[in-house]
């Protein structure tokens, strides 16, 4: 299936505003080149901008100003539906149909691209998140957060988008949980050549997962570089303060752990 | 048979007729509502203004919302250059309608907030469409919020139904009216029992429906919905036999009416005609029905035309009255007035026997002395007739208070001493056998109330029709009135209006 991606799509931003009728700005000025096939992690702490700008490449949410373009195409052109078709979505509060069956959430993006046989595809869906292929007959309520995310994350890739959108997916896990569906994630984004934009607040796993980690503050992109040149402290000061923290908890886990 | 199950033989007309309304009221009102709670769970500016729409139909009385329609009918219909009923099924429908609009307008509303705004995003992070995130989406998840309000809607709506029978629209209300008025309480506990055992039918139904969908079981949804569905069909099955040309007889909402009915409905059975009867009409409404054509024949009386539709102030001798009223519905609306009965129903004040007596109360002058010492007991409309505003014009009456009741219970008021007074009706049983003081009326401020027979425009030409009722034209006397009406009207004993009207017949040998 989405094995035939040799890679994902890039994504550009032309000097993307979005600015909301009380004045405020949540995304000011950004342009950005994002590579196909890259794992990108934007970074920031609440109210940065970082979703916001997630959701203008999907039109969840409109840009005030500026251009969004998916392998040069401008996305604002034709429905904003045809678009979200071939984009895989997942965030933070899954929002899986509770009226459907797990097979049927996994299968919707198939039912509207009109397709009917979907019952081997889910099956293929839920091996790759690693589900067990029963849980296609169970209601989304008799799932643990962790199983839920993965059936998110199942639906979101049913029509094999190349490009997948990730705002917090792991926000709500236990941290065992979320190391788990983060390398899951990764190994996908590998194995499918998939281009990956994954939002987060958490640093560590920017870091851990990313090839290049975008750091955003009050709308701005502050810092854009590599894991490796943000642990080295050449993302400067807002990138700094946020790398510091896992930094000085890895230093500490060492230290009890030298000590011990 | 037990009186009870007497009564039950006439429901099963009437309960079709009160299914047909109210499935017809549900439906349009769902109609209305689905789209307007759409409409509203995606602009708060509309939903301010349906609900508080909705709302405010709720608090008008059900009673007064139908009444209501009849005149806005007329007024609609006068724009339209005629041809809208005003009485019957279209003003029953439309205030029904309205009255089930809220809850399901509430409940969709309701629905489509309460639905996850993560499940939204979803829907359209997949890329649905907004008719595919309704039909996909929000639909499947507002259904059993959604179908509570149906349920309670259709409960509304076939409880207020019973209303309709006010505005000449026959439903299972015609039993209750009917028994309320004769005190025959079989027939008001078969109305009762069918218009409950309905609503609860329904309703049970509805929540298998209901159910069904919440747990995602489509037999249930599919079985409750097919027996509904036969339910109005076999409703709807007499509907389409083709019936014989059939004479509407209309009556208000008191014995002699009934019993008057029911001698006309027997004569014209007896010369061939079909007959079906519009009873328990609200005196406001029944003439209009008439010249409408809703019904084709009734019985009112001279004084409540004179001074009710025609707004007369004078108070002629009876026999110029009848002429200038047969004169006047001629030529305005076509309405034939075929003749007097031969009895009178007016209004009179009454009292009881003794008490006159001991308070030397002969007249309506001597009441103007003693009034402010006694109650007053009137039925429900009188307080607000021209009759009483004419009385007062005459006689400057203050009473302690007034009380209005139905006119089975002015009687027990008066009997009780909770009334002093009451506004009676010259012809009733009860005034001669409770032994009552009829008040003179010195001044003339009430005018003559002939009981006269009137017939519908389109039938006002129909000879035959007219030959099988002139028979009844100055036959009945004030007295045989009184004893047929008495039949039904005491406490003990009671007759049917049926059985008094054929004990009139032979007395009278009609």
């Amino acid at each position: 299936m989405a094995d035939s991606h040799s890679t994902g799509p890039s994504v550009a931003f032309a000097a993307v505003t979005k600015r909301y009728s009380g004045g405020a700005v949540a995304v000011d000025d950004v342009s950005l080149e994002i590579a196909g096939g890259a794992f990108v992690a934007l970074v920031g702490s609440s109210g940065s901008g970082k979703s916001t700008l997630l959701k203008m490449i999907n039109r969840l949410i409109v840009p005030s100003a500026g251009v969004v373009r998916i392998d040069g195409a401008d996305v604002a052109d034709g429905p904003a539906y045809a678009l979200r078709r071939r984009i895989g979505y997942v965030f933070q509060n899954i929002g899986l149909f509770p009226h459907m069956t797990v097979g049927e959430n996994v299968a919707i993006g198939l039912r509207l691209a009109g397709e009917r046989d979907t019952a081997a595809r889910v099956a293929a869906l839920l091996d790759l998140v690693d589900l067990p292929q029963a849980f296609a007959a169970r209601m989304p309520d008799a799932l643990s957060g962790g199983q839920r995310q993965r059936v998110g994350v199942a639906r979101a890739l049913a029509t094999a988008p190349g490009l997948l959108l990730l705002d917090e997916p792991f926000g709500a896990l236990d941290p065992v949980t979320r190391d788990q569906l983060g390398n899951a994630v990764r190994a996908l984004h590998d194995r499918l050549g998939l281009t990956t934009i994954m939002v987060t607040h958490d640093m560590a796993e920017g870091l851990i997962l990313a090839d290049r980690v975008l750091v955003m503050d009050a709308g701005r992109i502050v810092a854009d570089a590599t894991p490796q040149a943000l642990l080295a402290g050449q993302g400067g000061a807002v990138a700094d303060a946020l790398v510091a923290v896992p930094s000085e908890q890895a230093r500490r886990l060492r230290a009890l752990e030298e000590g011990a | 048979m037990s009186p009870f199950l007497d009564a039950m033989t006439r429901v099963p007309p009437l309960l079709a007729a009160h299914l047909l309304l109210a499935a017809a009221a549900l439906a349009l009102g769902l109609t209305i509502s689905l789209p307007l709670a759409i409409w509203s769970a995606r602009r708060p500016g509309v939903a301010r203004v349906a609900l508080g729409f909705a709302s405010l139909v709720q608090t008008i009385p059900s009673l007064a919302l139908l009444a209501l329609f009849y005149p806005l009918l007329l007024f609609v219909s006068g724009l339209a250059g005629g041809g809208i009923p005003a009485l019957g099924f279209l003003p029953s429908l439309l205030a029904l309608t309205l009255y089930a609009l809220l809850p399901i307008l509430r409940n969709g509303v309701t629905g489509m907030a309460g639905i996850d705004p993560a499940v939204i995003e979803a829907a359209d992070g997949m890329g649905m469409t907004a008719w595919q995130k309704l039909r996909l989406v929000e639909a499947p998840l507002v259904a059993p919020v959604l179908m509570a309000g149906v349920r309670t809607a259709a409960v509304w709506t076939i409880g207020a139904a019973t209303l309709s029978t006010t505005v000449g629209q026959p439903s299972l209300g015609d039993l209750i009216f009917a028994g309320l008025q004769t005190q025959n309480w079989a027939l008001v506990l078969a109305g009762c029992v069918s218009a409950a055992g309905l609503a609860l039918a329904v309703d049970a139904l509805l929540g298998l429906i209901e159910r069904g969908i919440a747990t995602r079981r489509r037999g249930r949804v599919y079985g409750a919905g097919a027996v509904l569905l036969l339910a109005v069909l076999a409703a709807l099955a007499p509907l389409a036999v083709p019936r014989a040309p059939t004479i509407v007889i209309g009556s208000k909402n008191f014995s002699e009416q009934y019993i008057l009915a029911r001698v006309i409905g027997h004569r014209l059975e007896r010369a061939g005609y079909r007959v079906e009867y519009r009873e328990g009409l609200g005196s406001a409404v029944i003439y209009g029905a008439l010249s409408s054509g809703a019904i084709d024949v009734y019985v009112d009386y001279a004084g409540t035309l004179w001074t009710n539709a025609m707004r007369r102030r004078d108070t002629p001798a009876r026999p110029a009255m009848v002429a200038a009223i047969g004169n006047w519905s001629a030529r305005t609306s076509g309405v034939r007035l075929l003749g007097a009965l031969g009895f009178e129903n007016a209004y009179a004040f009454a009292m009881r026997g003794d008490a006159a007596r001991a308070k030397g109360i002969v007249s309506l002058d001597d009441l103007v002395r003693a009034a402010p010492g006694l109650t007053l007991g009137s039925d429900l409309e009188f307080l607000e007739r021209p009759e009483w505003a004419a009385v007062q014009r005459a006689y400057p009456i203050r009473f302690a208070a007034t009380h209005a009741y139905s006119p089975t219970f002015m009687y027990r008021a008066l009997e009780s001493g909770q009334a002093d007074v009451i506004s009676a009706f010259s012809s009733d049983g009860r005034i001669a056998a409770e032994h009552l003081t009829v008040l003179t009326d010195p001044r003339r401020a009430i005018p003559g109330y002939d009981a006269i027979l009137l017939l519908a425009p389109k039938r006002a030409k129909d000879a035959r029709l007219a030959a099988a009722l002139t028979p009844l034209v100055g036959r009945i006397p004030v007295a045989a009135m009184r004893e047929a009406n008495y039949l039904v009207d005491r406490d003990r004993n009671k007759v049917s209006p049926e059985g008094a009207a054929r004990w009139l017949e032979r007395r009278l040998g009609l």
